[in-house]
């Protein structure tokens, strides 16, 4: 058994080793996916390029403006003259919000009824938009509130309780503290959801491509022939490209850890336990795919049909709270779902087997369930 | 070139997927599929976050506070923790994004008009989240102080005094906020590039695979007539794929088109062009189905799904892979379907996109061809 296992493996090794540019596609990849997601899947939004259209030129309006570019969110693109210029480099794209000082504003901010500021955002991006509309109008509230707090103090006849701190200083302060990343850096966020979505894309392509291959070109008959049992077959299949799996894990985690400084705060022995469950899932799905297809073109397609879901589903770049519930359930059978909350949870919060043991137990019952599920499809297909 | 070996070819490539109706129904079902999950299930808009409690002060005022945290949409009551231990638990293992800690001085600040302080605690794993839950928490509470304040100086006596400074603020193109209209129109450029690149990757490995690229290389077919035949029925299910996203995105998700519909076919028909030629140009140069099927998908998906503008703002990249964005087309593609849909423009401002994907177009065919071989190497 054995023997005939072991030359099995080398069989699979060398054909997935054999061509330079298949050594490339299987280590480069992975790099260049991580370095592209570590330093461009950010959602972090800064340095919002901003419109000025400022018609009341005061030191108040200015003061103003330098709020907005010393917040360090927003930065000034350009300078209108007039109010069509706004529309045209929105429509452009070459600003994404502008904010227009009505004459008299200085004045206005003097009397009682107070005035107002104008502020158009591009709303065709929704998800900076609603943070470009929180930063400003948290910029704008903060010094209204300081001009506020001046007239008070210069009121002739003040009552005494006016001048405590809470007339004076903010009403309320918050004093915020985030857990597991401090600076609220998405990069953190994503290379461990990276490192899953490898090691599935992966190993699914390699074990449903190289089966059906070997049935395309005709080469699965001689396999059968030969005294190889169809469970050394299927080890066979599946053990190499579960190495490949390791060494991109080992290749991930490297870059991630000294390139992209993400912290490692929990045990590596628990991630690599980990990643033998998720592989085993992964794997599995790859032996069903094959089983049911009968060119390489259509694996490819089915493969895709499962996978872009599952990752999409997974929590991986969408939360999967903001879901609608009947999809949250369908998110249940998403191997990719248990193994990001491990490997997140490994990563960032340096949780132990003692909170990610659910997450394992589901990922090993999912992963069993499918592996044996496919081995005697697969099985029934060969005899 | 011959318009009958043509014909035959493209005859020939049309029998294959016909031949193959499970990869057709495919490659119909990804485009819906991919709609429908980002039109009713994935969004990056944040509310609901799952809130822990934990009122030290049990007063009026916290009272009242926590009621505007909670009767926002953005904020869900999850518990309300009799200890601190209890919220770092609910925290640590993630069944809470925020925790809101109350002290038991609160209302007594306030009384006495002092500065009162809350502590807000996130769980910062998903820092998007947690910038933007941030952002609402920090707006709720200013505004409770403002209302508070304004009823002080009611008590005192002074009247109304209305804030000195208030923003108004106009969102255009979308003034709902609705995440589904920017998503659409960039999901649209992320399909035809998924689909270009799975449907031809394989088509001229195939033949080397098969063998049957010798049989091919012995008929008296050119290299033109082949690319072109091979190119045709791709290209009609990329048109076909695209016309079903766009009329879904109209019809189920009421995604409203506001620019030129003819404007926004002819130019995806360009993008889809170079697309489909960018897959058979991979397909030449590996000649293995697996092979040329992983680098279809690296270089197709990845660069349209994260360097385009789609769902990451380029502006935020750093100044090196701004400048690498330059190079993928998928960028010109989102600008011009997020242009046309949302923004209702048309070449006068699009022209330079479009010209772009035109070049992009024209040399994918022309490598294509060149680099195709009819020997056997």
């Amino acid at each position: 058994m054995l023997l005939r296992l072991k030359s099995m493996l080398i069989k699979e090794f060398i054909q997935a080793l054999r061509n330079p540019r298949m050594r490339l596609v299987l280590f480069l990849p992975p790099l260049i996916q991580l370095i592209i997601f570590g330093y461009a899947a950010n959602t972090d939004i800064r340095n919002i390029s901003l419109a000025i259209y400022d018609l009341d030129n005061t030191p108040e309006s200015r003061e103003m403006i330098e709020r907005f570019t010393s917040s360090g969110y927003f930065r000034i693109a350009h300078r209108a003259a007039d109010a069509r210029e706004i529309r045209r480099w929105i429509d452009e794209g070459k600003i994404s919000a502008a904010l227009q000082i009505n004459d008299g504003f200085a004045r206005e901010t003097r009397q009682r009824q107070g005035t107002t500021i104008q502020i158009i955002v591009d709303g065709t991006d929704s998800n900076t938009a609603s943070v470009v509309m929180t930063y400003a109008q948290r910029i704008v509230a903060e010094y209204s509130r300081q001009i506020l707090v001046a007239r008070i103090r210069t009121l002739p006849d003040i009552p005494p309780e006016m001048k405590r701190p809470f007339f004076t200083r903010g009403g309320i302060e918050i004093q915020s503290r985030a857990f597991f990343n401090p600076n609220l850096e998405s990069r953190n966020f994503y290379v461990p959801g990276i490192m899953a979505f490898l090691i599935m894309l992966v190993t699914l392509i390699l074990t449903c491509m190289s089966i059906v291959r070997e049935r395309e070109i005709g080469t699965m008959e001689q396999l059968i022939v030969s005294p190889i049992r169809p469970v050394e077959l299927i080890m066979g299949k599946t053990i190499p490209f579960a190495l490949i799996g390791y060494i991109d894990v080992l290749l991930v985690t490297l870059v991630g850890v000294f390139w992209f400084e993400v912290p490692i705060r929990g045990s590596i022995p628990l991630l690599l336990a980990a990643t033998t469950i998720y592989l085993l899932s992964t794997l599995g799905i790859g032996l069903f795919i094959s089983t049911i297809s009968r060119t390489q073109q259509q694996a490819m397609m089915t493969m895709f049909f499962f996978f872009v879901p599952a990752i999409l589903l997974s929590g991986f770049v969408f939360p999967i709270a903001n879901m609608p519930q009947v999809v949250q359930y369908l998110s249940y059978a998403d191997p990719l779902r248990y193994f990001l909350v491990i490997i997140r949870g490994i990563f960032l919060r340096g949780s132990g087997f003692d909170i990610l043991w659910p997450q394992m137990l589901a990922l090993a019952i999912l992963g069993a369930a499918v592996f044996t599920f496919s081995s005697l499809r697969f099985r029934k297909r060969l005899e | 070139m011959k318009l009958i070996r043509l014909k035959a070819i493209a005859l020939k490539e049309f029998l294959h997927i016909v031949r193959d109706p499970r990869s057709l129904a495919l490659a119909v079902s990804i485009p819906m599929l991919l709609l429908l999950l980002f039109g009713f299930a994935l969004t990056l808009d944040v509310d609901h976050i799952p809130t822990v409690i934990y009122d030290l002060d049990r007063s009026p005022q916290s009272r009242d506070l926590l009621d505007r945290f909670l009767s926002s949409r953005y904020f869900q009551l999850l518990d309300i923790a009799p200890n601190y231990a209890h919220l770092q638990k609910l925290l640590d293992s993630g069944q809470a994004l925020m925790g809101l800690v109350i002290p038991s001085n609160f209302s007594r600040d306030l009384e006495a008009n002092r500065e009162a302080t809350i502590q807000i605690l996130m769980d910062g794993t998903d820092a998007n989240t947690a910038t933007i839950a941030l952002g609402y928490a920090s707006a709720i509470t200013l505004l409770y102080s403002q209302d508070l304040l304004q009823h002080k100086m009611n008590r005192l006596g002074l009247g109304k005094i209305s804030p000195p400074i208030e923003p108004r603020i106009r969102i255009w193109f979308n003034p709902d906020l609705e995440s589904k209209n920017f998503i659409v129109p960039g999901l649209i450029a992320v399909i035809m590039a998924i689909l270009a690149a799975i449907l031809t990757s394989g088509t001229i490995s195939r033949e080397w695979e098969m063998g049957s690229m010798e049989q091919l290389i012995s008929t008296p077919i050119r290299n033109a007539e082949l690319i072109l035949g091979k190119l045709i029925p791709y290209f009609f299910i990329g048109m076909i794929d695209l016309a079903l996203s766009v009329a879904m995105g109209k019809l189920l998700f009421a995604v409203p088109l506001r620019g030129n519909g003819l404007l926004l076919f002819s130019l995806a028909s360009l993008f889809l062009l170079g697309a489909i030629c960018q897959g058979v140009v991979v397909s030449i140069i590996t000649k293995n189905q697996l092979l040329s099927s992983q680098i279809s998908i690296i270089l197709s998906y990845l660069p349209t799904f994260i360097l385009s503008g789609f769902i990451y703002p380029i502006a935020n990249m750093p100044q090196v892979i701004q400048f690498i964005t330059y190079v993928v087309p998928g960028r010109y593609f989102v600008a011009i379907l997020k242009g046309i849909y949302s923004k209702g423009i048309g070449l006068e401002i699009l022209w330079w996109e479009g010209l772009l994907l035109a070049v992009y177009a024209a040399a994918m065919t022309f490598w294509a061809h060149k680099k195709f071989q009819k020997r056997i190497a």
